[in-house]
């Protein structure tokens, strides 16, 4: 793909976005160790590359749907950082109103569809979102997110199988980041090439580097087009890592420290789109420092909402039950 | 100055034990440095620092044990992120009591008022109401197994692929699990889906969806996430298709919060209730009875007449006993009591069409009027909608009764095949004439 005109201020939005989600994924972790979260929390450090760049060619009405690792993807949808925090801290201004907590969040607004804590779930029902944006003919696209453990999951096979026969627009992106909680690929899977995973339903599938943004985004962006084109779903995995643990109660004693260490500081995605900037498209490092001034500011903002938001009141535990049916 | 906190590793955890420092006082440390490592009851941890700084004062030496949650362990110099202090600790009020059931209004059951009528089956009406349904609103599509080409496995799809089309009478694979995901997502998008399965007992594959997916969504969304959506086909048990073909998932799905739960009788109910449920906003598990879409029954044609979910029927008055029932056991309670009359025996008849809500007042009432009680259900005893009636009389009906409540339900036993074993499985007329005797004591 030829360079985009304006690449650099668009790279400078990528970083800004990766660091928004990463500084926000710190301090969440931070707010679980305080026991101002609390249950499960999975963190997306590491896989911020993913949701950034596929979501860059998102447009609008193109719906969002992801597991239970769904920070990075809401942050990403463009949702409120102060209301992402303010869910995970179980109050009143969450997006749940403090009902749904990290792994249970959605935004009609921005698209975004959960959210989702059973494993591969999101996979048929992010296909019966573009099963209805066909139905309705209006030219959107659903982005369906999961990781190397789901793609184990039976309904991924029916829901891929039902996509291709009706030709619906979608994009299935599989974040292999190498470990369903402590299971390795290798030790889960028989084809652990998972863009192949579409071949015997004649999916076509490719395998991207998801730690670089960019290379995230010309993927995701021929994905797109194949699907708005009427042509079908279309896979992309994304090779990725996570470097916590797989909720914040995982110790992670399943791969060494040295493996970890290895990623961060070869592959990290921030690390490598900062050098981009600073040594190809001669963005000063104050720049950048900017950027991380605001970042942190913005993160520092939402943890004071989530913790000054009041909790429920206690008359919300019998609303959103039920909707008035109307006669 | 930022003082780092003990943090918690687990839902659970309390305490722990730091077992290794991996910094010193003096060391600068970025976030995500691993600083410590900290052992839990139930794993070794590594902590990373959240800020960055430098390290100037270790407040916890290495191996200290039972270090409480939040109690500071080290100090940073230099962080530029806010001092996080201990968190507050937010009083909270008494949960509200469940809503009241509402205070009990005596009614007396009105006539059917269904304009002009039409003889059809159980099996038309089921049919006609998707089509008045689909033709009132284009959001609503059926999909399902052999709904469309083969119009229907029970053929209560049959003529809605000619005159809707394929777009709107999708035939999917077998494939519940995945069909059920995409029915459920298609309503979160706004649609209106009817999911049809063959029978429930594959309904079971896809049975995550129907309570994880759909019936939690508008609560976990905080009223955002709506899935109008019917799950339908039949329930229960048919004839001799034995263990796994044949098994009432009433009770299963009327334990839901969030799931509306109907289970209709006549051709009448079936389009009126049908229709209602294709218009609710909420989820709606619709469970029909291969054995009753033969029944006929005088159908209302006006397409604006609906029958109102949560409103059981009073199909027989009577003053000395109450018999409840749904689905296919409805018939079974009417010519018992038909039976009963014979022998001086008054029996009033509740149909409860709808299972979630439940009917409460009508059964009750009733209840107060009788002062004794027979629930009938098809489907296994224990956990039952039966448990559930008989609960809620003695809970508000108590000082009325005369005698102990009884339920009436299918052998403990998954459904045989023989044909004597089949027929000793299930309710019968006469097993429910027995119990009604036994609780008048004649």
């Amino acid at each position: 793909m030829a360079p985009e005109k304006g690449l650099p201020d668009q790279l400078k939005a990528f970083y800004r976005q990766m660091l928004l989600i990463r500084r926000f994924e710190e301090r969440a972790g931070q707010l679980y160790g305080m026991g101002l979260i609390g249950g499960f929390c999975h963190l997306y450090i590491g896989q911020e590359a993913i949701a950034v760049g596929v979501q860059s060619i998102k447009q609008t009405g193109d719906q969002v749907i992801t597991g239970y690792r769904d920070h990075g993807h809401m942050l990403a949808c463009g949702m409120d950082p102060r209301e992402v925090m303010a869910e995970l801290t179980g109050r009143a201004g969450g997006s749940s109103k403090g009902k749904g907590g990290s792994m249970h969040m959605f935004s009609t607004e921005a698209d975004f569809f959960g959210g989702h804590g059973i494993v591969g779930a999101q996979v048929s029902l992010g296909t019966g979102l573009a099963l209805a944006n066909k139905y309705r003919k209006n030219g959107k696209v659903a982005f369906v997110y999961f990781g190397d453990g789901a793609a184990n999951q039976g309904q991924v096979y029916e829901s891929f199988n039902m996509a291709e026969l009706w030709s619906l627009p979608v994009v299935y992106v599989i974040e292999n980041n190498q470990y369903a909680m402590g299971t390795s690929i290798e030790r889960s899977s028989s084809e652990t090439h998972l863009y192949k995973r579409g071949a015997s339903f004649r999916i076509p599938g490719e395998e991207v580097d998801g730690m670089d943004v960019v290379a995230v985004r010309e993927a995701a962006a021929r994905a797109a087009e194949h699907a708005r084109s009427g042509q079908g779903p279309y896979i992309l995995e994304m090779k990725t890592y996570r470097y916590r643990g797989h909720s914040m109660s995982d110790p992670a004693k399943y791969r060494t420290r040295e493996e970890v260490d290895l990623v961060r500081k070869t592959r990290d995605p921030i690390d490598h789109l900062q050098d981009i900037l600073l040594n190809d498209h001669g963005v000063e490092e104050a720049t950048l420092k900017v950027l991380d001034g605001e970042v942190k500011q913005i993160v520092a903002d939402a943890v004071e909402f989530a913790r000054n938001s009041p909790e429920p009141a206690p008359s919300e535990l019998y609303t959103d039950v039920y909707l008035e049916a109307s006669r | 100055m930022t003082d780092i906190l003990m943090p918690a590793l687990s839902p659970t955890m309390e305490q722990g034990t730091l077992t290794k420092w991996h910094v010193k006082p003096g060391d600068s440390v970025r976030a995500g440095d691993i600083i410590a490592d900290i052992e839990t009851d139930k794993a070794t941890m590594e902590v990373e620092a959240v800020d960055e700084g430098v390290i100037s004062e270790i407040l916890v030496a290495d191996g200290t044990e039972d270090i409480k949650v939040n109690t500071p362990i080290a100090r940073l110099a230099g962080g530029l992120a806010p001092v996080l202090a201990t968190p507050v600790v937010e009083v909270q009020a008494e949960p509200p009591a469940a809503p009241a059931i509402p205070e009990l209004v005596v009614t007396t059951t009105e006539p059917l008022q269904l304009g002009p009528t039409t003889r059809v089956t159980v099996r038309d009406a089921l049919r006609d109401a998707m089509a008045e349904e689909m033709r009132r609103d284009p959001d609503v599509f059926l999909m399902g197994e052999e709904v469309a080409e083969y119009q229907g496995a029970y053929k209560v799809s049959r003529d809605l692929l000619q005159e809707f089309g394929p777009d709107r009478v999708i035939d999917t694979p077998i494939t519940e699990h995945g069909f059920a995901g995409l029915g459920v997502g298609a309503a979160m998008a706004g649609l209106k889906p009817i999911i049809e399965f063959m029978t429930f007992n594959f309904a079971m594959q896809a049975i995550d969806h129907i309570i994880n997916s759909s019936a939690k969504a508008l609560y976990m969304s905080g009223g955002q996430i709506k899935t109008s959506v019917v799950f339908r086909g039949p329930n229960g048990a048919a004839s001799r298709v034995a263990a796994q073909h044949s098994q009432d998932y009433s009770a299963w799905y009327a334990q839901i919060p969030g799931l509306k739960v109907v289970a209709p009788y006549d051709a009448a109910d079936a389009k009126g209730l049908l229709k209602a449920a294709i218009r609710d906003p909420n989820p709606v598990v619709f469970l029909e009875h291969e054995m009753l879409y033969g029944l006929d029954g005088d159908v209302p044609t006006d397409p604006d007449w609906t029958v109102e979910i949560g409103k059981a029927l009073v199909r027989r008055p009577g003053s000395d006993v109450t018999i409840t029932a749904h689905s296919r056991m409805v018939g079974l309670a009417i010519q018992a009591a038909e039976q009963l009359a014979t022998m001086g025996i008054d029996a009033e008849v509740i149909d409860l069409r709808t299972l979630r809500p439940l009917d409460h007042d009508t059964i009750v009432n009733s209840v107060r009027k009788t002062n004794r009680i027979v629930s009938v259900e098809e489907g296994w005893g224990s956990m039952g909608v039966g448990a559930e009636v008989v609960a809620r009389v003695i809970e508000h009906a108590f000082d009325d009764l005369d005698a102990p409540p009884t339920r009436i339900f299918q052998a403990d036993v998954p459904m045989p095949y023989a044909a004597n074993l089949e027929a000793l499985t299930l309710p019968t007329v006469e097993s429910i004439v027995a119990a009604v005797r036994a609780v008048c004591y004649r």
